[in-house]
């Protein structure tokens, strides 16, 4: 018995042993000569959540395709934006970085690129590519000095998201412009005070238990009496504006919305899908166009009421939606094969005529016009849902998430939303947090 | 004890004690020294300079005590201190006080119930924390959650537990308190089967009342199992990560030390010697903590 | 039993209620890991709270288990057959959490004797430090940990999650707590018999700490399948996640399957209860034991 159980012991610690002294391939140092042929070259690409750009299944035959034409093998590894952050932070910290990532300019260009860890990838762009993407997009790209950390590939605008059924049943439908999917602060208001008399307190939620989703709550405070989150250079925060101040304490007062320090924007949504709320802060074209888990319509909640999408509202009619940009960088592991490898990966995505797949995975619109001859302009239109999104595209405000000091001002931002849930003093609490924001961007 | 050992060893004796007693300690110290001891000396050595998730120096610049100074001065630090000193002084006697009650209950029941509680109250520690956390998160919610519905069938408010800073610590707490249970229940169980039967029986003749038993025959004979449950839930409350991360992200007064060290590490990268500061955080929950060990032992040594 | 522990007191009734009502609190998150995961989406995102599933579907897990693939094992850099990768986290967690379980016990088995038994110099220094560190929170140590791992090539692979447990203290106390009760005659008499110091090892101590050794394999296993902590900051590709981090990246930010995470809480939840309760008799056993003898 004794010598069985022995047996049994060295056989799992054998086991256990080779099992896990295997390690992926990728990660055993770069081969001393760089002029291998690309044939047996392997990149490790991280994405986050962009659109299907989680999806395996869909990225897979993408890449199976790079393959075929490249002879280049990508391994993906899926990012939560949960743990996304820290999970490339240790990496970075372990030097266990992939060679690409699938992102924004607020990590690839502000954060990672601003520390070093990021290739510069300007001698990819040549005037025609200048000219086909979206100035603003490329320059959300671009560091001061002329660096370019990412290669965009796709964007979109943020915006609300209002259950149009409920809206209807309290007779708040009026209020909203569904042709511009614009609203005055006023009406908003108004809103929200005839949905509450009609269902009760829980009609939205500033939600600040985290920093997940928080462009929603800095788009809506912004935009409701016009204040901004940083100034036009993107020097120093902005949110101890007195418009700010003035958002917030309208918020705070009106019956229906709740600042809730339990939830983040993901949570928001579910309960906006379960018809709990009936406005989101957190939505964007991904969420009106996938269909929700629990019924396989696109735009409809669980129950099946109707959701419209609506640009933030706003006392001047003139929304200033936040921008999202999605695009790739190449992280600095000092192989000149991989990179170039790399670079390979990243024209053939976002800049050929396969970028029309690229996008139409991200279910984003593209930041270009056109792509090494293929027309990039009409890549939805065959889709309904996406052409009245666009709509919402010319709204797009600045960029602002390229600030320094960005992590340590979204934890601020929602460590001040908390305290301010709780009954701090506003005045004060949004200075001492802005105050704490404008510190870790000098 | 007395040990006869310890008397004064011839030098061949002694030599050769070192040796085999060495050779024993090997393979444990290599682990132990490599992954334990000279971790926490880089540990203390960072805590002493500036040093940044970027570059590839392991220590920054050395600025003597300058992110002990900064840590006295944080208020975020400081809530998060007390916060972890709150859960291990909560969840500790609670975990002593609830199992010896519950052991107590069912230590004379049949084997069958017997061994049916013991598993039903450590369910719970071999789930899992994700599922666990998972199961609670849902529970606790705000809109929709299991105790709002009975709350709110009952006719009252509810609750926002883990949104609000009065109740979001106890929901931790009661969530670490179900997961903490398990292992000294099975251990009071039986300890308290193990009781000299003679001594009860001796007591009761004397005309004792439970209570009296319970205090003067049976307390001293588990004495040597709660001090080990002492240890042993002490441990667990320190090493309360994975609710915190999965819960609340250290938001609503959640926040602890050991959440705080990996938050400053890696999200608050842009803030300047990030890694000094948390290794410095870390030294003091370290510093703490060995007191805290000490003092416990020293207990335990007396009695 | 005494006839006065008979007597229905007013004490014995509340109490054995209560004991029922906790512990009905005590399996509800287990009910509802099983429930959910069987439940339609509608169920899941019902407003009210839907205590049993209107209707039972495995979609649940058909979504879990299609949502990421992954070859099965990789040994020597052969790759198994590609298949659902949450099987291939089931294997890891199973891997890991019996590669720290074997490590841990035959170095703790060894130290804890040596501690006990053999008086050498610097052996009360080496216990304190063992007292003091056994508490440490492992979050102290991470930056260090995960430049040691960087330095020695092993992040990303289970050798970096396996050896900071093995090296965590807590298996060398309680080895040296049931070590203390080996009687000094029989080793004395293994020594005058001639045998060595590892026959006397093998022959004397093993079979004595014996119950020791399981109780410090069960702890071991279920403390590395539930440490969260070391895992996600370690691992970081598909293929070495464990099934608690894998189950954590399934959960996005704007897409909370409450469905999919509950499969999957469910399938990283049915092995270890398996091999609890299977093992629970030697378990209580064995903690006892060395507790008692603390």
């Amino acid at each position: 018995m004794k010598r069985r159980i022995a047996l049994m012991m060295a056989g799992l610690m054998t086991l256990s042993l080779t099992a896990c002294g295997t390690k992926p391939a990728d990660n055993t140092p770069p081969a001393a000569d760089s002029g291998q042929s690309k044939q047996d070259t392997e990149l490790s690409l991280w994405t986050y959540p962009v659109g299907q750009w989680g999806d395996q299944a869909t990225v897979d035959k993408l890449m199976a395709d790079f393959k075929a034409e490249t002879g280049i093998t990508v391994n993906v590894e899926y990012l939560a934006y949960k743990d996304g952050d820290d999970k490339i932070n240790t990496a970075i910290t372990a030097k266990n970085t992939p060679d690409l990532v699938l992102e924004g300019p607020e990590r690839l260009v502000a954060n990672w690129g601003a520390k070093g860890y990021m290739v510069d990838l300007s001698d990819m762009l040549d005037e025609e590519d200048k000219q086909e993407i979206m100035p603003e997009a490329l320059a959300a790209c671009t560091t001061e000095d002329g660096k370019v950390y990412e290669y965009p590939l796709v964007m979109t605008a943020h915006s609300m998201a209002v259950n149009l059924d409920a809206f209807k049943e309290a007779g708040a439908d009026q209020y909203l412009d569904l042709e511009t999917r614009t609203w005055t602060t006023e009406n908003f208001f108004k809103a929200v005070s005839a949905l509450e008399a009609k269902f009760g307190k829980n009609i939205a939620a500033v939600y600040c238990g985290g920093q997940g989703g928080d462009q929603g709550t800095r788009a809506l405070i912004n935009n409701l009496y016009g204040g901004t989150f940083t100034n036009p250079e993107h020097s120093a925060y902005t949110w101890d504006q007195p418009e700010n101040v003035q958002a917030i304490t309208e918020l705070l007062g009106t019956k229906g919305i709740n600042f809730d320090a339990a939830i983040v924007g993901g949570d928001e949504i579910a309960n906006f899908y379960k018809g709990i709320f009936k406005m989101a802060f957190c939505w964007n074209i991904q969420q009106q166009l996938n269909p929700n888990n629990a019924n396989g319509e696109p735009g409809k909640t669980v129950n099946g009421e109707e959701i419209a999408f609506m640009a933030f509202p706003t006392a001047s009619g003139d929304p200033k939606l936040q921008g999202g940009i999605w695009g790739f960088g190449i992280f600095d592991n000092g192989d000149a094969a991989k990179i170039e490898a790399a670079k390979t990966f990243i024209k053939y995505m976002a800049d050929s005529a396969h970028t029309v797949d690229a996008v139409k995975t991200a279910t984003f619109f593209p930041v270009r016009s056109a792509a090494e001859g293929t027309d990039l302009t009409n890549v939805w239109s065959d889709n309904p849902i996406m052409g009245d999104y666009q709509v919402l595209m010319p709204y797009l405000g600045d960029y602002y998430q390229v600030t320094k000091g960005w992590s340590q001002a979204r934890t601020s931002w929602w460590t001040m939303l908390q305290k301010i849930g709780q009954g701090a003093d506003i005045t004060s609490t949004v200075k001492t947090y802005n105050d704490e924001a404008n510190a870790a961007a000098k | 004890m007395a040990k006869p050992q310890k008397q004064i060893m011839s030098r061949g004796i002694q030599r050769h004690e070192d040796i085999s007693g060495y050779s024993f300690m090997l393979p444990s110290l290599i682990f132990f020294i490599g992954f334990v001891v000279a971790p926490m000396i880089i540990c203390i050595l960072m805590s002493l300079t500036d040093a940044n998730m970027q570059g590839n120096a392991l220590l920054g610049n050395f600025i003597g005590l300058e992110n002990f100074i900064r840590l006295g001065q944080d208020p975020v630090f400081r809530e998060a201190l007390w916060n972890t000193f709150l859960i291990v002084i909560v969840s500790v006697p609670a975990t002593c006080i609830f199992s010896l009650w519950v052991s107590s209950r069912i230590y004379q029941m049949n084997s069958f119930s017997r061994s049916f509680y013991r598993i039903v109250f450590y369910l719970p520690v071999v789930t899992g924390s994700v599922a666990v956390t998972a199961v609670w998160k849902w529970m606790f919610d705000n809109y929709s959650g299991v105790f709002n519905t009975i709350l709110n069938g009952m006719g009252a408010e509810g609750i926002n537990w883990l949104g609000d800073p009065r109740y979001a610590l106890w929901c931790i707490i009661l969530i670490l308190f179900t997961t903490s249970v398990g292992q000294p229940i099975v251990l009071y169980v039986s300890a308290l089967g193990n009781v000299d039967k003679s001594l009860i029986e001796a007591a009761e003749v004397d005309g004792a009342n439970n209570f009296q038993v319970f205090w003067s025959v049976k307390w001293p004979q588990i004495m040597p199992t709660t001090l080990y449950i002492l240890v042993i839930t002490t441990i667990n409350s320190f090493q309360c990560f994975a609710l915190i991360q999965l819960l609340t992200q250290g938001s609503s007064g959640t926040n602890t030390v050991m959440y705080h060290i990996y938050y400053t590490a890696f999200k608050l990268t842009e803030v300047n010697g990030h890694f000094g500061y948390a290794n410095a955080m870390g030294v003091v929950l370290a510093i703490a903590i060995g007191v805290l060990s000490a003092i416990q032992f020293k207990l335990a040594k007396e009695k | 039993m005494k006839s006065r522990n008979k007597q229905i007191s007013f004490y014995g009734v509340i109490s054995t209620i209560l004991l029922v009502i906790i512990a009905i609190l005590f399996l509800f998150p287990l009910y509802w890991i099983i429930t959910g995961a069987f439940k339609t989406g509608a169920d899941i995102y019902a407003n009210e709270v839907v205590w049993f599933p209107r209707e039972w579907t495995l979609k649940n897990f058909e979504l879990m288990l299609n949502k990421r693939t992954s070859p099965l094992f990789e040994i020597f850099g052969m790759q198994g057959p590609v298949g659902p990768a949450a099987y291939r986290w089931l294997i890891n967690t199973v891997v890991m959490s019996a590669g720290a379980m074997v490590l841990t016990c035959l170095t703790a088995s060894m130290a804890g004797y040596a501690l006990a038994k053999k008086r050498f110099r610097g052996r009360s220094i080496i216990f304190g430090l063992i007292v003091c560190a056994m508490a440490l929170p492992k979050q102290v140590i991470l930056i260090p940990l995960l430049k040691e791992m960087a330095a020695l090539n092993l992040t990303d692979t289970l050798w970096a999650v396996i050896l900071p447990t093995v090296g965590w203290p807590f298996g060398v106390f309680l080895m040296k707590q049931f070590s203390e009760s080996i009687p000094g005659e029989m080793l004395e008499a293994a020594r005058i018999d001639g045998a060595g110091e590892l026959r006397t090892f093998n022959t004397v101590v093993l079979p004595l700490v014996k119950p020791g050794i399981g109780a410090l394999a069960i702890f071991t296993f279920i403390n590395a399948w539930n440490d969260y902590f070391m895992q996600l900051v370690m691992l970081s590709s598909n293929e070495q996640y464990t099934i608690s981090m894998g189950i954590s990246t399934l959960m996005g930010e704007s897409t909370i399957d409450m469905g999919v995470l509950m499969a999957g809480s469910a399938l990283a939840a049915a092995p270890i209860i398996v091999v609890f309760l299977i093992f629970q008799k030697y378990f209580t056993q064995g903690i006892t034991m060395g507790a008692v003898k603390g």
